[in-house]
């Protein structure tokens, strides 16, 4: 039983990271953006996070520095794409290059130092039933509530939405910075919880699967929750295939979540039933009102 | 303030002048609508009516000038403030959401919390009230043009406006759905509504209106009552001169069939897609053809499988000259002698960074020898070319040779249909070949399609424009939810024989074919 328990705890610690950033990545492109940065977001959080805890002593203030950190990487992101009408795949992919290397930068003098570890809360970390509020609470806000039609209405024809009186610039911001927001979140939880300490270019691509995780779930933030849960427990496999000895390359296993992501585009494609109403019709297209 | 009936007026828009860049979309425009009357807003496209409608709505902002709603003056800075005040627009260009649902829709549009099942429930009263029909949980996707303009309409009547704008309503429904719009409008004037009615139809701008304001190149020229005034005289307001009519036709001469279609099916693509099934046509040397038909019935499907944008599975489904080229390639068809000019003229009928030149390159690099040397473009003779089309079809424009995008809609669809006619192609077909055009050009058009059928050519049109059916056509089928009827002769057919074809009663009496079978 302990073996089971264990296992299922490190899937846990490794899909919460996954869910809060891909939580927050499909807020962003159901209002039409497609921010490509995730994993600057994310890296920039963990660097952040780690600092202020470590300069602080508080964990508390670590996580919210992540926050911030992420936001603020989201903010240029919004004001290039949104305010400039760059393009959005462009930036993205800057944005994660930028974060790569200005987390290194800034995180040089962290690096082997021992980090504070966010406390538990009843025996669990309090981010991960966090994880879980926020994919409720987003699932609820985007379906059930006035604004979530809006943001779901951005994202469908940005265009329509601003004939109708919206402002898609703004809501788009919003959404963008709430992106930000849980990549920051995401990446504090990997230098905070997960490994308290300060390692460059410790997100390791986790950013890109969440991006590739929100596809998979077809936009929808249940889906996402599985999703961040099979792929948690995919990544854990290949430390189990290790200790067991087996002769599969571990490579094969690391590159399962992407090919778990095409195999589902393909399956959504082919069905009408799963295409309709999901995609966000207008996702990574720029929007220049005409006044 | 009150007019000289000593009516209130219920809008005035006072020497408004908008401005874009160098263009002087509204030139000192002033709009006068009284409570209740049904207005019509006429002129060509191009004429400014769309930029003072959206000043109105709160959409655009103008450059100088007064609004005066009720008496008092007003600014509307946005189209939330507009509805507030209790002006509706229902746009030419739907604004829905596709993915979203009617109800949810329609409470994008209202203020206020979020009540599906309440709305719902209001959309239906209103929806059988005005004799509207539409369901709220479907999604606009799946939904037809018609049912689409329902809903911006009941998004509009939910709001209790006292001043409706309708920009070109009719343009995309059928006759019969035209006429119950028209009992809708009628009705809510008759509850004191006013109707702000844009159109370029002029029939029935005088069936509809009490009064009309006629723009020309962005000024007013007029403001008269539709019903003291003929088709003719309107006409000749809106275009500051007599319309060149086009010649009256020659017996078109029966050539052998250029253009065969047999059992052409495609499947359907993607979910708002239309699919085409058992579509049989033959177009022959010396006559046009035309497809009418409501916009989303499968015309662009029906386009692309004759251009070969979308190949067929079945070579012998199509013949050009009687050769099968189902399968083949677009390039290979204009080889064949057939040419093609699609419905978006900008991004499918041109490149819009490219010189005009360069596209004409494009299209007919294949089948003009001297556009291409052993692979490397021959620029003066692509030069030669687009001045040519330049000329025949009086493309106005800036500078010599310019991209394709500075120049205006208008000119380059005159740009891409001449580009094709200069080839003197054997078969032609043209998606909606004067869309946009000013009335003048459009007779050009028309013309010039009637004279390549003449010289031997097989033309085939599809067309939303009946009246354009009927100036040019010698023979006219109807597309319908991807089937095609029987092309009957143009003088065998009526209005109301094609709006019962546009609602599919040829479907229905082949399903009856097929049960008896």
């Amino acid at each position: 039983m302990d073996v089971w328990f264990a296992v299922f705890l490190t899937i846990v610690t490794a899909a919460t990271p996954l869910l809060l950033a891909a939580t927050g990545e499909l807020v962003v492109e159901r209002s039409g953006v497609l921010n490509l940065g995730v994993e600057g977001m994310m890296v920039m959080g963990a660097v952040a996070g780690f600092g202020a805890a470590f300069l602080s002593g508080n964990p508390y203030l670590g996580v919210i520095a992540a926050i911030f950190a992420g936001m603020a990487m989201a903010l240029l992101f919004g004001f290039l794409t949104l305010s400039l009408v760059t393009n959005q795949v462009a930036t993205g992919l800057s944005l994660t290059l930028l974060g790569l290397g200005l987390s290194g930068l800034l995180g040089e003098s962290f690096v082997g130092e021992p980090g504070v570890r966010l406390p538990k809360w009843l025996g669990i970390d309090m981010l991960i039933p966090l994880s879980f509020i926020l994919t409720a609470v987003v699932a609820f806000v985007l379906f059930r509530t006035k604004a979530g039609l809006i943001i779901r209405a951005v994202g469908d024809s940005h265009s329509s939405a601003h004939a109708l009186g919206y402002r898609v610039i703004w809501v788009r911001y919003g959404c963008v910075l709430f992106g930000g927001a849980c990549a920051g979140l995401a990446g504090g939880y990997l230098s905070l919880v997960y490994t308290p300490q300060w390692v460059e270019n410790m997100t390791a691509g986790r950013g890109w699967i969440a991006l590739a995780l929100v596809v998979f779930a077809s936009w929808l933030p249940w889906r996402v929750a599985i999703g961040a849960y099979l792929f948690g427990a995919i990544s854990i496999l290949s430390f189990v295939v290790q200790t067991r000895g087996w002769s599969i390359p571990p490579q094969f296993l690391n590159s399962l979540p992407y090919l778990g992501t095409i195999l589902a585009l393909v399956v959504i494609s082919a069905s009408r039933r799963l295409t309709r109403g999901n995609a966000p019709a207008s996702l990574g297209q720029p929007f220049v009102p005409d006044r | 303030m009150t007019d000289k009936d000593g009516k209130d007026h219920l809008l005035e828009a006072l020497h408004i002048v908008k401005i874009f860049g160098t263009l002087r979309a509204n030139d000192d425009v002033s709009l006068f609508v009284r409570p209740g009357e049904i207005h019509a807003l006429l002129g060509e496209n191009g004429a400014g009516k769309s930029t003072l409608v959206k000043i109105i709505y709160g959409a655009l902002q103008p450059t100088s000038g007064e609004l005066r709603w009720q008496g008092e003056p007003v600014t509307i800075g946005s189209p939330a403030q507009a509805r507030k005040l209790g002006i509706g627009m229902v746009f030419q260009h739907f604004s829905l959401f596709e993915a979203l649902t009617v109800a949810e829709n329609i409470a994008l549009a209202l203020p206020g919390a979020f009540d599906i099942a309440a709305l719902s429930q209001r959309i239906r009263t209103i929806s059988r009230d005005y004799g509207l029909p539409l369901e709220p949980s479907a999604t606009v996707g799946d939904l037809s043009v018609g049912e689409r303009q329902r809903i911006e309409i009941i998004r509009c009547l939910l709001q209790e406006p006292k001043l409706l704008i309708m920009d070109e309503p009719t343009a995309v429904l059928t006759p019969q759905e035209a006429d119950q719009l028209f009992l809708v409008l009628e009705r809510l004037a008759k509850e004191g509504c006013s109707i702000l009615y844009i159109s370029h139809r002029l029939e029935e701008v005088k069936r509809l209106c009490q009064s009309a304001t006629i723009l020309r190149q962005g000024k007013v020229v007029a403001c008269v009552d539709p019903r003291k005034e003929t088709a003719a005289s309107l006409a000749r307001l809106m275009v500051g001169s007599d319309i060149h009519v086009v010649h009256p036709k020659a017996k078109p001469r029966s050539g052998p069939a250029r253009l065969v279609l047999d059992k052409l099916s495609l499947a359907q693509d993607g979910p708002f897609g239309v699919g085409l099934r058992d579509i049989s046509l033959s177009v022959a040397g010396g006559e046009v053809v035309a497809i009418a038909g409501v916009a989303g019935n499968g015309q662009s499907e029906f386009f692309d499988a004759i251009s070969g944008e979308k190949p067929l599975a079945r070579n012998e489904a199509l013949l050009i000259d009687g050769k099968p080229c189902g399968r083949l390639s677009i390039t290979a068809r204009r080889r064949m002698g057939a040419a093609f000019v699609p419905e978006e003229r900008l991004g499918h009928g041109a490149v819009p960074a490219f010189r005009l030149s360069e596209n004409v390159i494009l299209t007919r690099y294949a089948s003009d020898k001297d556009l291409t040397r052993s692979g490397t473009i021959g620029r003066d003779a692509a030069a030669n070319v687009a001045e040519r089309v330049i000329k025949s079809y009086d493309v106005r424009k800036g500078k010599p040779d310019p991209e394709a995008r500075a120049l205006s809609g208008g000119n380059l669809q005159k740009f891409v249909v001449g580009r094709e006619l200069d080839r003197n192609p054997a078969v032609l077909v043209v998606n909606q070949p004067t869309w946009g055009v000013d009335a003048g050009a459009a007779a050009t058009i028309r013309q010039a399609l009637i004279d390549l059928a003449r010289a031997g050519s097989a033309v085939l049109v599809i067309s939303q424009d009946l009246d354009e059916i009927f100036e040019i056509a010698d023979r006219i089928a109807v597309i319908s939810r991807g089937q095609l009827s029987e092309a009957y002769p143009a003088s065998e057919l009526t209005r109301e024989k094609i709006g019962l074809l546009m609602a599919g009663e040829h479907e229905m009496r082949e399903e009856r074919h097929a049960a008896r079978a």
